[in-house]
């Protein structure tokens, strides 16, 4: 099993400190999802391979299903829950909606926390910026095209 | 059909303070069906959508529509409730009649009120329909109301999605409850030998659970990444023994007229009678095939039980609920009515994936544990290898061409069946077909699905051609027993069927030198067909220099939704195929939300393009390999083509499914765009980088 014992680590989330003690090997997601009961951070593959935990670290997209809790620790973390937070943010979110750029709507949070963290360095990407951007993310319903147009819109206005 | 078991009009609508209910069997798994119901309610009573909201999918409460699958939500489900809202339309203007004066003509409805014209008499709606007669039976006679402006509602859940606020089943968190995960054997073939009972007692001295019944084993307990961590060390303490491994065999050589029960197929149904020999001398004879494929949806699947020492309450994101609590009471020796199943969201599912074993495996976690509710989740390594696939098919065509026409073609399809949802039927076919029931102590052997006859089901889902064909023979080939477990994935055979069919129907335009659009004209006289393929020609672009253009045309089931498309492709110097353009002109009859019937529309092409391009169900002996997103790889945002789609609405015609009508077509179409771009005919899939070399250095 090979559990450590619990730590004392503190995580600011969506602006607001969170002082917990876990167990250090803690994939992050969990940590949110579980202890913190944000589940707008969804699971989809505990293997960083399909974007749907993707949350903002330092400004940057950070896959939250693998790497430990602990490497979190004083980190200033965005989760969905905090999203709209951001003017950026809002206006993403608005533009998914506009274009409904969702389906089963499971790839949703990770894609629109992707899209705010882009658009918040690159304000004005243009299509091959974004599919870039977007590479970790898979969705299985098709709603590419939307999420693309979405994208597009949010940056636009 | 739904209508006959449930003709009452409060089956399907009822009053709950100042709200309509809807009733449905039909679940809403992102095809967006919710929405369409709260669409023709809206427009049937002149609602606010703030008036209407959805009955819980529950067993025992709502209606019992089957599956959710088909395409048939729209003409099950949507007609009904469409024709009991008209019902219910006449009954209150009756009824407002009756009590205020005045004939029927006088009144109108209006915003949630039944208001007389020129006065101001307002009635709630909701009131005149509060004591609706029990016995008011639904009339299917009456026309639709058409408003002049139809209302649009946002699709259900869409801002929630983007909040991350929408509750999936995965998110469920009730007091007391514990997460559940199960050790899955290497492959289906292996039972479990032995455990080392020193990690058994690591695991129990954590204050976490093992469940054992037979070769089926899981684990339980209160922390989530506790439970993950205890399967894994769980799953290393266990010795399996393999029962000679899986088969390592050429699926592809297997599909033959040798090893298959063989049908002919009249009109869409097979006989049970002779197959009649083929043309021995056909101008074009080609073999097409499609690799198992998986659902892989991006949830793994879960599903949350409770055992009340009386009933078993499980939530699960299966399509059917009615046939799943059949199986699970029948596996577990329960009466019916102590098992209740709600639909509670999963994600995007595509047929029958993992959904129903993910609930019988909950449920046998939860009799264990009376009291506790018991989140069991699927890994993303459980949803790769142990989901029912797709069937592998093959699909040999055959045609005859006479003065640029095909006088006489042959299609044949081959595979394993497509029909694995635990429905009930002889021989406890239901329980047979939870995958748990193999494991368990009292393990069921593999259930071998008899042929089915139904019309356009099936492998032989669009086998028939769409065309004027003066010859047509058709042949279902079920060949069993082949390696993997199967069931139904969106649209059945007709991916496979299409693929081939409108490949051939290209072969013979390129033959006859005639354009593709004009050569599947000739072969129509549906005017509603030729349409489409007007409308295609007419939104078609020029074509840019080094790009490749496939067209292809379908109706799915040949009696619902027509798709005609053109996909413009490149094909890059490291023979990847780039989806550029998709053109696409659809016929779904009177369209009921335009927006919701794009995104199937592009969905479907999204999904059909990932399998045309990059999916295949790998294994070898010790198990299935491909276990993950690297090693079953999907379609990626870097190749998204840009859509152009027109839908022809004609009121006029009655609403279809449109669900599945574009994917069969899409993959035909980028089979035929990189035929169009490089010369070589494609006819398995995937169409990878290593096939097109493959079909180069052979060409």
């Amino acid at each position: 099993m090979g559990a450590r014992h619990p730590v004392s680590l503190s995580l600011t989330i969506n602006g607001t400190r969170h002082d917990i003690a876990s167990d250090p090997d803690t994939p992050l997601v969990y940590v949110l999802r579980d202890e913190l009961k944000l589940k707008g951070t969804k699971l989809g593959c505990g293997l960083e391979q399909c974007g749907a935990c993707a949350i903002i670290v330092d400004g940057k997209v950070v896959l939250s299903c693998v790497t430990p809790v602990e490497v979190f620790d004083g980190k200033a973390i965005t989760t969905i829950e905090g999203i709209a937070e951001t003017e950026t943010g809002q206006r993403v979110q608005r533009a998914f909606i506009e274009k409904t750029a969702a389906q089963c709507g499971y790839c949703t949070s990770g894609l629109v926390v992707a899209a705010t963290a882009l658009l918040e360095t690159v304000p004005a990407p243009d299509r091959e910026t974004v599919k870039a951007a977007l590479a970790p993310h898979l969705c299985r319903c098709g709603s590419h095209p939307r999420v693309l147009e979405a994208i597009e819109k949010a940056s636009a206005t | 059909m739904s209508l006959d078991t449930y003709p009452r009009v409060c089956d399907w609508l009822t009053v709950k303070g100042d709200r309509i209910v809807i009733h449905t069997g039909k679940v809403d798994i992102g095809q967006r069906i919710s929405t369409a119901l709260m669409r023709i309610v809206q427009e049937e009573l002149a609602l606010p959508s703030s008036c209407i909201e959805l009955a819980p999918v529950r067993t025992g409460e709502a209606p019992d529509e089957g599956i959710t699958s088909g395409s048939n939500s729209i003409e099950q489900s949507g007609r009904a409730v469409a024709c009991a809202a008209a019902t219910l339309r006449r009954h209150v203007i009756a009824r407002a009649t009756a009590e205020h004066g005045g004939d029927p003509p006088d009144w109108s409805l209006d915003d949630g009120y039944v208001q007389r014209d020129n006065t101001n008499l307002r009635i709630a709606l909701t009131d005149l329909a509060r004591d609706l007669p029990d016995d008011l039976t639904v009339d299917v006679t009456l026309d639709r109301y058409v408003p002049s402006i139809a209302p649009a509602p946002d699709m259900r859940g869409i801002s929630e999605m983007v909040q991350g606020r929408y509750t999936f089943l995965h998110d469920l968190d009730l007091p007391g409850m514990w997460h559940a995960r199960r050790v899955s054997p290497p492959h289906v073939k292996a039972t479990l030998h032995d455990i080392d009972a020193s990690a058994v007692e690591r695991i129990n001295a954590k204050g976490l659970h093992v469940f054992r019944s037979g070769s089926f084993l899981a684990v339980a307990g209160p922390r989530e990444w506790e439970v993950v961590k205890a399967a894994t060390s769980l799953g290393l303490a266990c010795t399996w023994d393999t029962g000679g491994g899986l088969p390592e065999t050429d699926v592809f050589a297997q599909l033959t007229p040798e090893n298959a029960k063989r049908f002919p197929v009249v009109n869409g149904t097979p006989q049970n009678a002779p197959v009649p020999d083929p043309d021995p001398n056909p101008d074009i004879s080609s073999r097409f095939e499609r690799p198992y494929q998986m659902h892989g949806a991006l949830a793994p699947s879960a599903a949350l039980a409770e055992w009340t020492s009386d009933r078993l309450i499980i939530k699960s994101h299966s399509q059917g609920i009615y046939p799943l609590r059949e199986a699970i009471a029948d596996s577990l020796g329960l009466a019916l009515e102590q098992v209740e199943i709600t639909h509670v969201p999963g994600s995007g599912c595509y047929g029958h994936n993992g959904a129903d074993d993910a609930a019988f495996e909950s449920a046998l976690v939860a009799m264990a544990h009376p009291g506790t509710p018991i989140l069991l989740k699927w890994s993303r390594e459980d949803e790769h290898a142990w989901e029912p696939y797709a069937p592998a098919m093959a699909v040999q065509v055959d045609a005859r061409l006479t003065d640029g026409r095909i006088t006489a073609l042959s299609a044949e399809a081959y595979s394993d069946t497509h029909r694995g949802r635990p429905r009930p039927g002889p021989n406890r076919a239901g329980p047979a077909k939870l995958l748990a029931n193999r494991f368990r102590s009292e393990a069921m052997a593999p259930y071998v699905a008899p042929p089915n006859m139904g019309n356009h089901a099936g492998m032989h889902r669009n086998l028939d051609p769409i065309y004027d064909i003066p010859e047509a023979r058709l042949v279902k080939n079920l060949v069993q027993g082949l390696p993997h477990c199967t069931s139904a994935m969106r649209c059945l055979g007709a991916v496979a069927n299409i693929f081939a069919l409108e490949s051939t129907m290209d072969e013979a335009a390129h033959s006859a030198s005639v354009d593709p659009i004009t050569f599947r004209r000739a072969h129509l006289t549906d005017p509603r067909a030729i349409a489409v393929l007007d409308e295609l020609e007419r939104r078609l672009r020029p074509l840019s220099e080094g790009m490749g253009r496939g067209i292809a045309y379908a109706q799915y089931k040949n009696a619902m939704t027509r798709v005609g498309l053109a996909v413009d492709l490149t094909v890059t110097d490291a023979a990847e195929v780039k989806l550029a353009r998709v053109t696409l002109v659809a016929d779904a009859g009177r369209v009921i939300d335009p927006d919701g019937l794009k995104a199937q529309l592009e969905g479907g092409v999204m999904q059909a393009a990932s399998w045309a391009l990059y999916e295949q169900v790998t294994w070898d002996r010790d198990g299935i390999t491909s276990r993950d997103w690297d090693s079953y790889p999907v379609i990626r945002f870097d190749n998204v083509p840009r859509f152009d789609i027109t839908l022809l609405n004609d009121p006029g015609h009655p609403s279809v499914g449109a669900g599945e009508a574009s994917p069969g077509p899409t993959v035909a179409a980028i089979a035929n765009a990189i035929c169009h771009a490089t010369g070589l005919r494609l006819r398995r899939m995937p169409f990878t980088p290593d096939a097109l070399t493959r079909a180069a250095l052979l060409s």
